[in-house]
């Protein structure tokens, strides 16, 4: 089945791997975006490389009031829909700002989930779809040098886990991505480990293999699912302590 | 970052930053002493700069592709194997590929690389159309044969010491099948390789694996290998419903670095010999696919792992046809009389070449790599003297080591492209390591 697929947060690395890995499997796809008029680049590129039909679709994932009409302005119902919506933000910032943090939090939170949810309901009235939400690693356990970001990932995760409880039977499928480090824009500059380092491009290989096998929580690279369970196992008594 | 090239050798501790926007390149590139780095295949020096490294990979957006002219439009990092897989499929191959395919564009315009189809299409520049070049002060020009002609034959083969090349337009070549129809010539020594070369300037592609570790009347036997894009009717049966398809092969990646002894004159004496006579049992006519056609290597990911961890050296040379079979008989005997011989060694006949600083002249080149022990780093100083005798010149794209001296006595084009840097302000702009090195 080669769908329409929606892309939300079409700007980031991962959402770029993501397109370019579904439209080389014959998917048309459908950016969206802020300005999504600056994304004529990326259109461009996956229009030459893959002769497939892109459209671009302003979105802003904060306007939860004009999700509905979002989707009415689609072209067409998307078969998938993967959203990599998200701000990793500075922790320090988060902590001083309750602006800062209250976009952290709904970026990464409300808004993503507010728009899976719409797009849920249209699902299930179809009968069928996939829905793909990134979540994030710094979901699994608050730490303190990225709790507000890993609390609104938290969050989404869990979102997503009910999602998929509550269609599971209705024809709709939805997958947990929890990717680790990733060599993106977001890490730039930071010194992230070799081995639990994926490049943009394994991420969107593997949510398109996540789809195709309905697979429900997937971990990019699999060590970070050894990773987690260690991290989410260490006694709170100890963990507090710890600087992870 | 410690950075090297693929030589593993040397290496430099270097500022590097990878830009997503035209302004952001920009403000690196204003930093001054700046070099593009593609995807790292240049062996030695040449995409590192210790005070200013930019990584282009991020600028790997395809632009347009004109089917009917085969002309594709695209930004310089884009990889040659994206362009494979994207336009093979519509039966489009790219008309100038070197020996791998994990090289961006810019890389591949910047080094003005070469492949076994030099002596019929010349090099990469040849199927270039027109190059985007960013200047010091961030300013991009367009620049072809006809536009901006000097800025056009100075970037080709320049390694990017002109500018950062930021888009270019290459034609791909028409091809009906994914297949290569491959014709092997073993050649029992260095006159009778050549004789095969000389007897197939009508062949599409060729070249040939030379034995580096053969003496006496065996110097230089040869396994001369050409290869025609086998039409649609040719491909095997079972392949004929899909000819631009080749089933996908599993990829292997070299585990981790061999140990120091493992490549040495035995193993790699008895490798060649060995490698020698499964080839005369291929002697004539056989189907391959691209990818084993032209990039053997690639099938093994990080294969540069063989060498250990103390790295390799590329040494390629390029001789003039005139004095072609003296500078490599010459060549040959010291290599082997050295025992120091090489793992790969390669021996390929340029056709005409024209452009301003690329390295391909009219003759034959002959590309070898040495594990990076003392004893092949004392034999390069005499490989550089007989390549000087000869009048041949030097590939930079492989070299890590050439002292300033030999690099301008073999090629007296690179004072002259210094005086167009300095004229033009790009001396201080854009510099490499190798650049400074060579003080081009």
């Amino acid at each position: 089945m080669t769908g329409p697929v929606l892309i939300l947060g079409a700007r980031s690395d991962i959402a770029r791997a993501t397109a370019r890995a579904f439209a080389a499997a014959g998917h048309p796809i459908q950016l969206a975006a802020r300005d999504a008029s600056t994304l004529a680049a990326d259109q461009a590129d996956l229009q030459t490389r893959f002769g497939i039909d892109v459209t671009l679709h302003d979105f802003d994932a904060l306007d939860t009031e004009g999700h509905d009409a979002f989707v009415d302005a689609l072209p067409n119902l998307p078969q998938i829909v993967v959203s990599a919506i998200g701000v990793l933000g500075d922790q320090t910032e988060n902590e001083d700002d309750i602006g800062v943090a209250r976009t952290v939090i709904r970026s990464n939170f409300e808004g993503p989930a507010l728009m899976l949810g719409v797009l849920a309901n249209r699902f299930a009235t179809r009968g069928s779809g996939t829905i793909v939400g990134i979540s994030s690693v710094a979901g699994d356990r608050g730490r303190a040098s990225n709790y507000v970001y890993g609390a609104a990932k938290a969050g989404f995760t869990a979102f997503l886990s009910g999602l998929r409880n509550r269609l599971a039977g209705q024809g709709v499928h939805v997958v947990t991505v929890l990717p680790g480090f990733v060599n993106t824009a977001m890490t730039a500059g930071m010194d992230t480990p070799g081995a639990l380092t994926a490049e943009p491009a394994e991420v969107g290989e593997a949510i398109v293999k996540a789809v195709k096998k309905s697979r429900n929580v997937i971990y990019v690279r699999r060590i970070w699912w050894l990773v987690m369970a260690i991290i989410r196992n260490i006694p709170e008594a100890i963990f507090k302590k710890t600087s992870i | 970052m410690d950075l090297a090239g693929w030589g593993n050798f040397p290496r430099h501790d270097s500022a590097v930053s990878a830009p997503r926007s035209e302004a952001g390149l920009a403000a690196q590139v204003a930093r001054g002493h700046a070099i593009a780095r593609g995807n790292g295949r240049s062996y030695g020096d040449s995409a590192i700069s210790p005070r200013n490294t930019i990584d282009m990979r991020n600028f790997d957006r395809m632009i347009a592709f004109d089917a009917e002219t085969g002309v594709l439009e695209a930004e310089a990092g884009v990889i040659l194997t994206d362009v494979i897989d994207a336009f093979l499929p519509r039966g489009w191959f790219p008309m100038v590929t070197p020996g791998t395919r994990l090289i961006t564009l810019g890389g591949a315009i910047a080094a003005d690389v070469h492949g076994k189809s030099h002596h019929i299409d010349g090099s990469f520049g040849a199927c270039v159309n027109w190059i985007d070049v960013m200047g010091p002060d961030g300013a991009v020009t367009r620049a072809s044969r006809d536009e901006n002609p000097d800025l056009f034959g100075w970037t080709i083969g320049g390694m990017g010491l002109t500018g950062i090349i930021l888009r270019c337009a290459i034609r791909l070549k028409p091809v009906q099948s994914g297949w290569i129809r491959q014709t092997m010539i073993p050649a029992d020594n260095l006159a009778a390789a050549m004789a095969a070369f000389e007897e197939s300037m009508e062949a599409g592609y060729s070249v040939a694996w030379i034995d580096c570790a053969a003496k006496g009347a065996h110097l230089g036997r040869s396994l001369v290998m050409l290869g025609e894009h086998a039409g649609a009717a040719e491909v095997a049966p079972q392949h004929r419903h899909r000819p631009l398809h080749v089933p996908a092969k599993p990829k292997h990646t070299f585990p981790f670095p061999l140990p120091g002894f493992a490549l040495n004159p035995f193993t790699v004496r008895a490798f060649n010999a060995l490698y020698y006579w499964m080839g005369t049992r291929k002697a004539g006519d056989s189907l391959v696919d691209w990818d084993e056609f032209f990039y053997p290597l690639d099938a093994i990911l990080k294969w540069n792992r063989l060498y250990g961890r103390r790295g390799f050296m590329q040494f390629q040379c390029v001789i003039p046809t005139e004095t072609a079979e003296a500078g490599l008989h010459a060549l040959l005997e010291a290599i082997a009389g050295s025992g120091q011989a090489s793992f790969l060694s390669v021996l390929k006949r340029f056709g005409p070449q024209t452009s301003p600083i690329s390295f391909p002249m009219e003759g034959y080149t002959l590309a070898l790599d040495f594990p990076r022990t003392q004893r092949a780093i004392d034999l390069m100083p005499q490989l550089d003297a007989i390549t000087l005798e000869h009048r041949g010149r030097f590939y930079l794209a492989k070299d890590s080591r050439l002292p300033a001296e030999t690099f301008a006595a073999a090629d007296p084009r690179a004072a002259e492209f210094a005086a167009w840097r300095s004229a033009n302000g790009l001396d201080t702009a854009f510099s490499s390591a190798q650049s400074e090195r060579l003080t081009l």
